[in-house]
């Protein structure tokens, strides 16, 4: 009787050690180029042949899964427990919707400005937090956005309850739909290739120790507010954009929804990958139409399948992938 | 003319509720020197370190460093003038590679000025630096996350970072605790080697054997107070300090 067990091999450990070992043959580049491609290539597709519905929601899903990634990166790699992609969002969204509104500046305008002075304000708001740990970061950020609502609700300043109105909108719905997977993809990929560099090694070092990273002659403050600014950058841009794509701005810019999604998109598609939160983003915020059918018991079917996925993959999706694609099973005879 | 110390320490204090941890400690330090600083478990050395390091401020006393009043100045602002310090309980990046973990002083403004704007290839720079203090450079030691090497690795890894940041004055908290005969035996020159270059070394050590063969001068801590100053053969023969913590062990 011949018994057999199943072996796992791991796949070509010389494609992946070194990029430049892919060019060695066109199946091994496949090999390293396909799982970045093919992504790419659907996701700009994809809104080609949707129904405009749809169209809106991957624009939904977009500004959720820069969100995720900014919350993956500031987590993962410089370990600030941020609760607050709602304030980067709201500041960034208020300012084009301020700019726009009172000064009459157009979209082309009002985005870059308001991605760069939100994030800068963000940063400049949670300068004080950053010496705070863990937790303490955390509340900051989570009640700062609350502050501002209610200073917005009370005092009545930038459209009050009722919002500001009648935005300038994006010239049409491609450039709406690709303008926001563009951003998505470039900070995607910039950020990877970022962590991986020597400042962002500093800020794993950060993350695993900072007390060593002090002792390494550098200012772990420095680091963390640039750290914030990239964070914040992406936030800010996304509420800029999805303002003038409702063309308008209201208090629900500093919605919950906008800390949370985030932070379970990672969790979903697994942290500290940064792609995995996009991966996340593309689950969950679809996922959450779908379930529009189910009327008000929509929340609890949501928080299931979120917590299913956290049980039964608790690495995150993206690095179970990644793993099965490095590795292969065959049975072997013992 | 009396130059002026590398390194002045004034009376400095530090308590944490009621434990005195370190008590109206005074000591200089000249350009080149080993300083050994010995004392029974508790007895305020650790805390010296981190008061020495800026990762601790004191209660009261003051630190100069070429003359300049230090005290004030942020731990990473100290390590920045060159005085790099290894903890006494380890402290890798756990998750990146060994060598990966010498990025992060490479890449210091220290550094970078040294090196005068330009900096090759930091990667190669930090497998030297691994080579130096005993890693296997053939080997998959170095590109081992820390997380996987035992602890006599980390502790030389200590070292390592320390001496990526091209210090002047190092500081070795209980470097050799820890470390096998055979590390100890390996590590030994190294130190030796740095004296040569002109580095001024601080050595917080159990192992007297290895330190009293080093050291030019020794300081004995007992409960945070500075109990004796002298060479090697001084405190041996020191009768105060065989009673507080000699006196059970064989030198
Ligand atoms: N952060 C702290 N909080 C409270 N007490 C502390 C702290 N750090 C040190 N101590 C106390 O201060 C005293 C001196 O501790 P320290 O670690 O400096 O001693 P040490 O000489 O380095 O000892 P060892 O030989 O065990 O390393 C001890 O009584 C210790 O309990
Ligand atoms: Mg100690």
């Amino acid at each position: 009787m011949v018994s057999r067990r199943r072996e796992r091999l791991e796949r070509g450990i010389k494609v992946r050690t070194d990029d430049v070992y892919a060019l060695c043959s066109t199946k091994e580049m496949l090999y390293l180029v396909a799982p970045r491609l093919i992504p790419i290539l659907v996701l700009l597709l994809l809104p080609l042949i949707l129904p405009t519905y749809w169209q809106k929601v991957v624009i939904f899903t977009g500004v959720f899964a820069l969100l995720s990634i900014s919350w993956d990166f500031l987590y993962s790699f410089t370990g600030l427990v941020s609760l607050g992609q709602a304030l980067f969002f709201g500041v960034g969204a208020y300012l084009a919707g301020s700019l726009n509104h009172y000064f009459d500046i157009s979209p082309g305008l009002t985005i870059p400005i308001s991605t760069i002075a939100g994030a800068t304000l963000c940063t400049l708001f949670l300068l004080p937090a950053l010496r705070l740990r863990g937790i303490y970061f955390a509340m900051i950020t989570l009640v700062l956005p609350l502050i501002f609502l209610r200073i917005i609700e009370a005092t009545a300043i930038l459209g009050g309850t009722d919002g500001l109105t009648a935005l300038a909108p994006l010239p049409g719905i491609w450039i709406e739909l690709y303008l926001i997977l563009g951003i998505m993809l470039v900070a995607l990929f910039a950020l990877r290739r970022l962590v991986n560099s020597d400042f962002g090694l500093v800020l794993r070092g950060i993350h695993d120790n900072d007390q060593a990273v002090k002792g390494a002659g550098i200012n772990i403050y420095w680091y963390k507010a640039q750290a914030l600014f990239i964070a914040a950058l992406l936030g800010s841009f996304a509420g800029a954009y999805l303002t003038h794509v409702y063309m308008f701005v209201g208090l629900s810019a500093f919605a919950l929804d906008f800390t949370v999604v985030p932070i379970a998109a990672t969790v979903v598609g697994g942290m500290g990958t940064l792609g995995g939160s996009v991966l996340g983003a593309f689950i969950l915020v679809p996922l959450s139409e779908v379930l529009r059918a189910f009327g008000p018991l929509r929340i609890v079917f949501y928080a299931l399948l979120i917590v299913v996925f956290i049980i039964l993959k608790p690495e995150g999706l993206f690095n179970y992938l990644q793993r099965k694609y490095r590795e292969f099973e065959r049975w072997v005879e013992v | 003319m009396k130059e002026v110390p590398l390194l002045q320490v004034v009376n400095i204090s530090k308590q944490f509720g009621g434990v005195r941890a370190v008590d109206g400690v005074s000591f200089e330090l000249c350009q080149g020197e080993i300083l050994g600083i010995v004392g029974p478990n508790g007895s305020g050395k650790t805390t010296l370190v981190n008061l020495l390091t800026g990762f601790i401020k004191p209660a009261s006393g003051k630190v100069f460093y070429k003359g300049r009043d230090i005290t004030a100045l942020a731990a990473h602002e100290i390590a920045g003038l060159g005085i790099a310090r290894t903890f006494q309980m380890v402290r890798p990046f756990y998750h990146l590679p060994a060598f990966k973990n010498l990025i992060v002083p490479l890449y210091s403004p220290r550094v970078k000025r040294l090196s005068g704007g330009k900096f090759g290839d930091r990667d190669a720079v930090a497998i030297d630096l691994l080579e130096e203090v005993g890693f296997e450079r053939d080997s998959f030691v170095p590109y081992k996350p820390a997380s996987a090497l035992p602890h006599g690795y980390l502790k030389r890894l200590e070292l390592a970072r320390c001496l990526a940041l091209r210090p002047a004055l190092l500081i070795l908290d209980e470097l050799f605790s820890g470390l096998s005969m055979a590390e100890v035996a390996s590590t030994l020159p190294v130190l030796e080697k740095l004296q040569i270059e002109g580095i001024t070394l601080i050595m917080v050590e159990h192992r007297l054997r290895e330190l009293f063969r080093l050291a030019n001068r020794v300081i004995v801590l007992n409960f945070g107070a500075k109990l004796a100053e002298g060479t090697p053969q001084e405190i041996i023969n020191n009768e105060e300090v065989k009673e507080a913590y000699l006196g059970s062990e064989a030198v």
